[in-house]
């Protein structure tokens, strides 16, 4: 599975909906997933991939990691996949 | 000063998922403790108690909600919804902003401290899921409680170990009584049947290997048990005026601290905080029918307490009835007194006194009336409940039949 297929997985399940419904334009707010669904959903990521996110609940937009949109998300972690290997 | 009175029940324990399924075992004498099932059971010298059967966490909550709730909390929301189903009370407006959630517990979230050292100090991971703060809280259950039926009045969590349920519901019922809350949740939960909490109670060698036997001169020790329950504690006015079922009248309280060891009970502790409940409730010991003890069925507690009990009741201690429905259920630490305030509620709604099971042998010292093995029907107008806590703290309820 593809980084971009199993970050919408994830995504979906937190935001109980289909992966079709995940589109890359979709905001986490579109969603219907608050800050704590974004802690979880960041939790479900790490553990997929073993990476670590850098990613302060306290000030998201401060952060490294861009979780503007879906396709932020996942461009994000695709450069933190590529980091790792 | 306001009357009080119960006008709702709920519960889940190693003897029911509901209050009826528990008066129902109860009345048989049945017994809820048995082989434990858990993770790395075979490194434990005790391998029974009384934990909760046949209860399926994913058929009664959501994905989200199974994210932030630990056991003790799902035993929690479990019994509230019972509870606050048959009281038939909805909360908005005033009623919300005044009515409030108390709730005992001991260990709080003890599943999910259990299984995230695991994690970390077992499995070696780096990472633990962004909830476990919130869910091993001790104060988790009486949030959720608070967030689930909007009681947004006075809410926290009592730590008394043993007697968390007792002082969390003498709590509330000195809020309804002064007229602060005209209702209140309240009641207590544990779930400390997992691998850690087990070894630790082995530690302090006074768990049985086979059986809680309470007041049986062969008794050997305690044993564990889990689960939960809750109450709604209502003005007497407010639940009259509204036709709601009255299941029983709390009448008075006291709490009293030994003052003397960690571990060891004291007969005047105990004592005294049985007769202040008597003075609370203005009722005299003659007119007391029943007992629901503490009966934690070691050596030290079960002496000590029939000592208690035939210093402040005198000849009358020969003829009122006192049993430990712990030899049942097991021993629930801070949700222990909630579901033993069942038994008190039965005795005087249904006539029916929960026995003492497992009772083998007399002890000369605990020469009472312990109603041994089998339940029998009686007529009993005021009960007390009591719960006496490692650190010495005692807290004593009186209820009546209304």
């Amino acid at each position: 599975m593809s980084v971009k297929d199993k970050v919408i997985e994830i995504i979906a399940e937190q935001a109980v909906l289909e992966t079709s419904d995940v589109t890359m334009e979709s905001t986490l707010e579109d969603l219907g997933i608050d800050s704590l669904g974004l802690v979880e959903s960041i939790f479900a990521i790490e553990e997929a991939f073993d990476i670590s996110v850098p990613f302060n609940a306290n000030e998201p937009t401060e952060s490294d990691f861009d979780i503007s949109s879906v396709a932020s998300i996942i461009a994000g972690i695709e450069k933190l996949v590529a980091e790792q290997a | 000063m306001n009357r009080v009175v119960i006008t709702g029940a709920g519960t889940i324990n190693a003897l029911g998922h509901t209050v009826a399924e528990t008066w129902a075992a109860m009345k048989e004498g049945k017994c809820g403790i048995g082989p434990l099932e858990m993770k790395d059971v075979d490194r434990l010298t005790i391998k029974i108690g009384g934990q909760v059967q046949g209860f399926d966490a994913c058929t009664t909550f959501n994905r989200q909600q199974l994210a932030l709730y630990d056991r003790f909390t799902q035993f929690a929301l479990i019994a509230a919804r019972e509870a606050v189903a048959q009281s038939g009370l909805e909360f908005s407006g005033e009623m919300a902003a005044k009515s409030g959630v108390v709730l005992g517990t001991s260990g709080g979230g003890m599943q999910t401290l259990d299984e995230n050292y695991r994690n970390v100090y077992e499995e070696g991971k780096n990472r633990v899921h962004p909830f476990v703060v919130p869910k091993l809280m001790n104060n988790a259950a009486a949030s959720h409680i608070s967030m689930e039926f909007n009681l947004k009045g006075p809410s926290f969590t009592v730590a008394t170990a043993c007697a968390s349920s007792n002082h969390a519901m003498s709590q509330a019922f000195q809020m309804v009584r002064s007229g602060m809350a005209p209702v209140m949740v309240t009641g207590g939960s544990e779930s400390m049947l997992c691998f850690g909490g087990v070894k630790a109670w082995e530690g302090l060698r006074v768990m049985s290997k086979d059986g809680c036997r309470p007041f049986s001169a062969n008794r050997n020790g305690m044993v564990q048990g889990e689960g939960a329950g809750v109450f709604v504690f209502e003005e007497y006015e407010h639940a009259k005026a509204r036709g709601a079922e009255i299941l029983a009248e709390v009448s008075g309280f006291a709490m009293s601290s030994d003052a003397s060891d960690i571990v060891m009970p004291s007969k005047q502790g105990a004592a005294r905080a049985i007769s202040g409940a008597l003075r609370d409730a203005k009722l005299n010991p003659s007119d007391v029918g029943y007992i629901n003890a503490h009966g934690t069925g070691t050596a030290a507690n079960d002496k000590t307490e029939c000592a208690a009990v035939a210093d402040v009741f005198g000849r009358h201690a020969d003829s009122l009835m006192i049993s430990s429905t712990k030899s049942m259920h097991g021993h629930l630490i801070g949700g222990t007194g909630a579901v033993e305030l069942l038994a008190c509620i039965m005795a005087l709604k249904e006539g029916v006194i929960a026995p003492t099971i497992g009772y083998e042998e007399p002890d000369p010292e605990c020469a009472l009336d312990v109603v041994p093995n089998e339940a029998r029907e009686a007529k009993v107008d005021a009960v007390l409940s009591n719960a006496f806590a490692f650190g010495g703290l005692n807290a004593v309820l009186a209820l009546r039949a209304i």
